[in-house]
Formats: structure tokens, sequence, C-alpha cells
């Protein structure tokens, strides 16, 4: 089929699949901040999410298949892009390209290999045995204790560490892509092209501002 | 003014070529960016030397051969500017100067900082053109177009194919060049029959010649002497998300 092969094509498919992935994170956002409303915030957004059942596997499949296309095109794209530029200039100057468009490849591996520690950590719990949910006592409405997970988990400098890095590189990958997509939709014209770049770099200063907020409040003991 | 320049020389195509480093003296701030050249060459060819090779025909800015990237910028600091429109009183007495060729893999290097920009004329040629019978010239306003519409296609047909897009973008990819194209016959009638078919095969020509993909840089459109907007990628996307859709003939 010729989207998966034209240049165009593919660039709509990076674009959509990006999108479907900044849905994600704007839930999982949301859903995430309920960790500052205490253990009867995030215990029982966990406990929601875990009764969905069958629809939690549905939405995990859905999410590995965007997953894979975003990723698959995107390091195709990217070789590509280098094999059609062999030789660099004695003087290399950029003239209005972003330093986050410029490594959106190597920001995009980073998220990827953050994505399978953060399964690890939070979903698969074998990174921090000692302080995962299924191994700690259930909370006083006998739920999982998710809050206490996240909580001492980023109560560790590392972990949190760990996580800052992950989410500059998340903001960088979504400070172009944002500003970007409604570009290759083909939906901006000559006037609005400014309004909408700038638009989507602030959206994704704000969610970097908040994923980060997470941590390093939990950290600084700052939010309990 | 005297100036440093860091030249690109290059035997020939299957040369590895390297920068070479020439005096300027002397140099007119009245000149202009290739008159400075010749000056340069005539000191070359007097003192037995081969002078630089460069690209270069009209010498007003509408042709689109001079093919340098002066300082790390295509066609030179001045903005909307071709080489040759490019004067010396741009620069100052000392400067040191690097020119070199467009580089991308779809412009291989002939010789010094002439490229060769075949791939641009085989992309037209996948669909740069409007079918039509010849024979009698139609009557002039026979056929009406709205005036917002002309000056679009206006806007994308001061494209002059000199591939500084493809120079300044990080991917060489040639898609503003290939976008000018599709956008101006796209938003004409003379060009909508064939709409479809064009868009397709242009882009498809992009890959085949060995350029590369778009990914929003837009150093295209602020490296473009003629000002050339992304507007007009946005116009391409739209015309290839078009062939997706059925048509009213069923087809």
């Amino acid at each position: 089929m010729n989207l998966f092969k034209s240049t165009v094509g593919r660039k709509i498919l990076m674009a959509v699949t990006g999108l479907c992935l900044v849905g994600f994170i704007s839930v999982h956002l949301i859903g995430n901040l309920s960790v500052f409303a205490g253990p009867d915030g995030i215990n029982a957004y966990a406990e929601h999410l875990h009764a969905l059942g069958p629809l939690v596997w549905v939405f995990r499949l859905i999410m590995l298949g965007l997953f894979a296309v975003h990723i698959t095109f995107g390091v195709q794209l990217y070789l590509e892009n280098r094999a059609a530029t062999p030789d660099s200039y004695a003087v290399q100057k950029s003239l209005v390209t972003t330093f986050s468009a410029k490594t959106m490849v190597f920001t995009g591996l980073i998220i990827l290999a953050f994505l399978l520690y953060h399964l690890l950590h939070f979903t698969v719990q074998i990174t921090n045995p000692d302080i995962s949910a299924h191994n700690l006592a259930l909370d006083a409405a006998n739920r999982l204790d998710v809050f206490t997970m996240v909580t001492k988990s980023f109560h560790n400098a590392f972990i949190v560490l760990v996580y800052i890095v992950a989410m500059v590189a998340l903001t960088l990958h979504i400070f172009h892509g944002i500003s970007s997509w409604v570009q290759t939709l083909g939906w901006s014209t000559g006037t609005s092209q400014d309004k909408v770049t700038a638009i989507g770099k602030l959206v994704a200063i704000a969610y970097g501002l908040a994923y980060i907020a997470i941590p390093l409040l939990l950290l600084a003991r700052i939010v309990k | 003014m005297d100036l440093t320049l860091h030249v690109w020389r290059q035997k020939g195509p299957q040369d590895k070529g390297k920068l070479e480093t020439y005096p300027a003296k002397g140099i007119s701030s009245d000149m202009s960016f290739l008159e400075m050249l010749d000056e340069v060459n005539d000191g070359l060819i007097k003192s037995g030397q081969e002078p630089i090779a460069f690209d270069h025909d009209c010498r007003e800015g509408i042709c689109g051969m001079c093919s340098q990237v002066i300082n790390g910028r295509p066609h030179g600091k001045q903005e909307g500017t071709t080489v040759c429109q490019l004067h010396m009183r741009q620069y100052n007495d000392g400067d040191e100067i690097f020119i070199e060729p467009w580089r991308a893999k779809a412009f291989p290097v002939q010789k010094d900082l002439i490229v060769d920009r075949t791939s641009l004329d085989v992309i037209m040629q996948a669909g740069g053109y409007v079918s039509c019978h010849t024979g009698g010239v139609d009557d002039a306003n026979a056929l009406l177009i709205p005036k917002p519409t002309a000056d679009y296609a206006m806007d994308a047909a001061e494209c002059i194919g000199c591939g500084a897009c493809i120079a300044a973008c990080p991917n060489s990819s040639a898609m503003l060049f290939t976008s000018a194209k599709v956008a101006q016959l796209a938003a004409l009638p003379q060009g909508k029959p064939e709409a479809r078919k064009r868009v397709l095969a242009m882009t498809q020509a992009i890959l085949d010649e060995g350029f590369g993909n778009c990914t929003n840089h837009y150093e295209c459109e602020a490296a473009c002497p003629k000002g050339i907007s992304v507007k007009f990628i946005a116009k391409l996307n739209r015309e290839y998300l078009k062939t997706m859709m059925p048509t009213s003939t069923g087809a």
C-alpha cells in the first residue's frame, strides 16, 4: 500500500500515531496527578483501571500497534534521511529548526528505553520488589497500595533522576511533534502556521512541567 | 577590502575534493559575490592555476544556477537573494568566507562548486506539467480564474528550482521544491484533472532520486531565495490525502 511506502504517507502515519500517543500521555498524566490526592486518589484510579478487565488488554494491544508503527517508520525515515545526506558542510548552520526537531530519533529511543524500564518498574514490578504494590499490604479500603509504591519509589533520588531525564526527552520529542502535526495533516495555512507552532511548543512545555513535577515534588517531600 | 576564501575544490565527480584557501584582495563593495569570484579566478588564471568552477547564468536572480553555500547558508547571508544578487557590501574587510557546493546524495558534485541537479528535472518529468492538445491558443480570459487563486499559484510558481531548499534541509528533502509545483498546478483548473496522478508520481520521484523525507524543520523556507512558503508543503499533503478519497466518478 502506498501509505506505508510513500514519503508523505509515512509522514502522515507518524503524525497520526504520534497524536494518538499524545492522547495517551494526556490521559496518563491526569491519572498520575491523582497521586497528589493521596491514597484515595491514585489507589481508586488504579482499581478502576484494573476493573476494566479484558478492555485493558485491548487497550494494551492498541498501544503496542501505535508504538510499533511510530517507532518502525520513525527509525526507517531517519535512516533514509541520513543516507540522503552523506556529506556535511564545513560550516554547518541552522536557520530556524530546533534542537528538538533535530534530535527526534534520539529522544524517541530514550523514551522507548524509559518505557521498558517504566513498565518493569510500575506494571511488572520487578525492579524494586520491596516497594512494589504486589508485595505491599493492601490499603485501608482493601485496594493495591499504588500510592505507597509511587511515593516510596520517588523518595529514591536515582529513580527520580531516571524519570526526569526521560521526561525531558519526552518534552523535547513532543515539542516538535505537537507543533508540526497540523502541517503534516495539511491543515496549516500561511497565516496560521506560526500560531499553531507556538501553541504546540507551549503545550509540550506544559506537559513536560506537569510530568516532571510528580517525581520532583514527591522527592522534595513538598507533596506527601 | 581584503578577504580570505575557503573554497571547495574538486576535480571531478570521482575526486574526493577538499577546501582550499585563497586570498581575495582589493575587492570592491559594489561587486556582486560572483563578480568577486570572477576577480579571484582572473588572478588564478594569470598565475597559471585552475580557476574555480561555479554555475551561473542570468546574474539577475532568476535562473537559479548559482549553487553555493556561503558560510553555511545557501545563497549566502542575505535573505531572499541568489548569490549573484548578494553584494560584497554585505561583508567586511578581513572576513573569512567558506564557499561550498550544495550537499546532497541526489546532487553529486561535478566540479568544485557545480552540482548535477538532473534529479530535480526527473521530479518535474514525473508530473510537473499539464497535458493538453496542441493547436490554437485559447482566448485570453476564456477560462476565468479568481484573483486570489491566480496569486496563490503565482507565489508557488516563483520557485526557480535552484535547490537551496534541499541544500538547507537536514534531510536533503526536495519537499518544498516539489510542493511548489504540485500546489501551483493543483490550484489552477488546468492542473486539476491530473492532480491525483501528479502528487503520487512526484512524491515517489523524490525517494527514487535519493532525496530524504520532510520532517518539518522549515529550513527550506528560510533558505529559499524566492520566499516559497512551507504552506505549499501543507497543500501537497492535502493533495496526497485527497488521493485516498473516492472521486465523484467512482475511481
